[in-house]
């Protein structure tokens, strides 16, 4: 269990945070750029001092400042993966994982960092440069690094921003199976709501130095605390195998029951997007008829008014979000348990391959 | 090169005037002292004891200004600390200083009546019209062109680099030798290089501090002063020689900090 307390004051911005994340258990602090997202993982790495915090790994704290507890940078190990990865550029990749090794004998060092590497699938790239690698690689060589000392908590710094749009699926299938299996807790930052979304067990939004809102993907979606976090949360993400129809669509088959189309090409295990303002809800057998193709009986588990738009949490039976507008809210007379049916278009549900 | 013709005849007139006024001096001392003369001139056994002295009190000056300058460089270049500026700008004075000026500066501050004379001769060292005195001059002028260009290279260490490296179990000073000086590394030979020129062609400074004793305080280039109003070939030989050594140190740093294990860290980024 991480628990991380603190609050300090740079120039103009203000910082106020408490979390926790377990052991074994991704926490994702997402946020807009200048959220002071990165200036949490700092606190806890010991890389900058606040004011007033406390910061504890299990039964070690790390930082009190009212019982003046700091313990050095160093002796905290906690393993970091910083947004560009910061692999030593006059190292090898095998030494860059060995440096963080130095008390274990010469020979034991090579051995361990190898079979770190073979762990991420980079092994041949054990003597190759960080210049030459592609980012994919570093940020792989990047993790095994971070992981090498067996570190007491794991922080992530944006792990995938780095990455094009190709390689960040498979690079955050991976390191999601990674966090699972490290057994330690693990703090990751991301801009973006849908790497949140796959990554965390429970996710924080973050803005102008605070926590505004914590809860699952789904509870974040379904009910936001602000307008901005419902804008922040985007699109909504089901998970389910994909398949080329005859009629030139894609069927997904949703995890848990139900199907949906897309025409975005695909096949094997995806997750399909939506944004909330793309789902029309109706009573009944009153969605028929329209050009929507995806039209998923389910039953509404929350309503959040936001303003003039109303959030509505669904259970599809993977949790999904509506976004519709209060008069039509109200029309349809919108409470939980009660039945709908949610349509929307093929040409709004976009596929990422799993 | 693209543009109207009048103006690429401009660039490369003006290139060319650069290139050839530049050079030209030192075209001209090989051609005047003929290959004879400059074996004759090494024969001689002031010319070798210059030699001697220029290439001993330069590196020792080099090994100091190294030694001390790094790690200062190093405190300027990472940490942000009320002064710093100022400090900055008194560590780049003696750049700006004529030569003679630092000479009576030493002189004033080193020499037996001057503010620490007191302290030196009770500790009973002996700097003026000493060996030891040609190292200090040395170092005085050449120490900032080396803490100067230091902390450049400290500056362009990407941070994330110290920061990564603490987090792995390092401490600062672990940091600073195996990440931060690794890291500066083509900078910090390119500071090398330059202070080591600048302290092999000293002279005002040591003229006036040390003086110009044969075997003693002769350096090369006072040795090639004294050699200027008698023996002018004798001038032109050592000249050749300390361009040759000047030439050579500057072609040494060039392949070494061009090899992979200084280089890869500047081509990383």
């Amino acid at each position: 269990m991480l628990r991380v307390d603190a609050s300090l004051v740079l120039g103009r911005f203000e910082l106020d945070v408490a979390l926790e994340a377990p052991a074994g258990r991704c926490l994702v602090l997402a946020g807009p750029s200048g959220a002071g997202k990165t200036t949490v993982l700092r606190v806890v790495a010991g890389l900058v001092r606040p004011r007033h915090g406390h910061v504890a790994c299990g039964e070690r704290t790390w930082l009190d400042t009212e019982r003046r507890i700091d313990v050095p940078i160093e002796r905290r190990r906690c393993g970091y993966v910083f947004q560009d990865y910061a692999l030593f550029g006059h190292l090898s990749a095998w030494r860059n994982v060995a440096y963080g090794l130095r008390e274990l004998p010469r020979a034991e060092r090579r051995r361990r960092a190898h079979e770190l590497l073979d762990l991420f699938g980079v092994a041949h790239l054990a003597d190759a440069h960080p210049r030459t690698l592609s980012g994919g690689e570093r940020q792989r060589v990047a993790l095994a690094r971070a992981l090498a000392p067996r570190p007491h908590a794991l922080l992530l710094d944006e792990p995938l921003s780095a990455l094009d749009a190709r390689t960040r699926a498979a690079a955050g299938r991976e390191l999601a199976s990674v966090l699972r299996e490290t057994g330690v807790p693990a703090l990751l930052v991301t801009h973006d709501f849908t790497e949140a979304a796959l990554l965390g067990d429970h996710i924080g939004v973050i803005d102008g130095g605070r926590v505004i809102q914590h809860g699952t993907a789904a509870d974040l979606a379904a009910s936001p605390a602000s307008a901005f976090v419902a804008d922040f949360t985007g699109a909504v993400v089901l998970t389910g195998m994909a398949a080329p129809g005859a009629d030139g669509l894609t069927h997904v088959v949703i995890d848990g029951g139900g199907e949906l189309l897309s025409t975005d090409p695909g096949s094997g295990p995806v997750a399909a997007s939506v944004y909330p303002w793309e789902i029309a809800l109706a009573r009944g057998d009153d969605g028929r008829g329209g050009s929507a193709q995806n039209r998923l009986a389910v039953e509404v588990t929350s309503v959040t008014h936001l303003g003039n738009r109303v959030r509505v949490g669904l259970a599809a039976p993977q949790p999904l979000t509506a976004e519709v507008t209060a008069p039509a809210a109200r029309d349809l007379e919108l409470a939980p348990g009660m039945a709908v049916v949610a349509s929307w278009k093929a040409a709004a549900t976009r596929l990422l391959k799993l | 090169m693209s543009g109207p013709a009048w103006f690429r005849a401009l660039l490369v007139g003006a290139l060319a005037l650069t290139v050839v006024f530049l050079a030209l001096p030192v075209v001209a001392i090989f051609v005047d002292a003929g290959p004879l003369d400059l074996v004759r001139s090494l024969g001689d056994e002031g010319a070798v004891e210059a030699l001697r002295l220029s290439l001993l009190c330069s590196s020792i000056a080099v090994a100091v200004i190294v030694l001390v300058g790094t790690p200062a460089a190093y405190l300027l270049a990472t940490r942000r600390f009320r002064g710093r500026s100022t400090l900055m700008t008194v560590i780049e004075l003696p750049l700006v200083l004529p030569p003679a000026v630092a000479g009576i500066g030493l002189l004033a501050a080193l020499g037996p009546r001057g503010l620490l004379g007191g302290l030196i001769e009770d500790a009973g060292l002996q700097l003026v019209l000493t060996t030891a005195g040609v190292v200090v001059a040395l170092t005085f002028v050449a120490a900032p062109f080396y803490v100067r260009q230091a902390q450049a290279a400290f500056e362009a260490v990407d941070r994330s680099w110290l920061d990564a490296s603490r987090t792995l179990g390092a401490g600062e000073a672990r940091t600073f030798l195996r990440v931060a000086i690794p890291g500066a590394g083509g900078g910090l030979v390119a500071g090398l290089a330059l202070a080591w020129g600048r302290a092999l062609g000293e002279f005002g400074a040591t003229l006036m501090f040390a003086g110009s004793f044969r075997g003693i305080t002769q350096t090369v280039p006072l040795a090639i002063y004294e050699r200027f109003s008698t023996d002018f070939t004798g001038a032109l030989a050592l000249s050749a020689v300390l361009v040759g050594m000047s030439a050579a140190l500057l072609l040494a740093v060039r392949l070494l900090s061009g090899s992979s294990w200084l280089g890869g860290a500047r081509a990383a980024r």
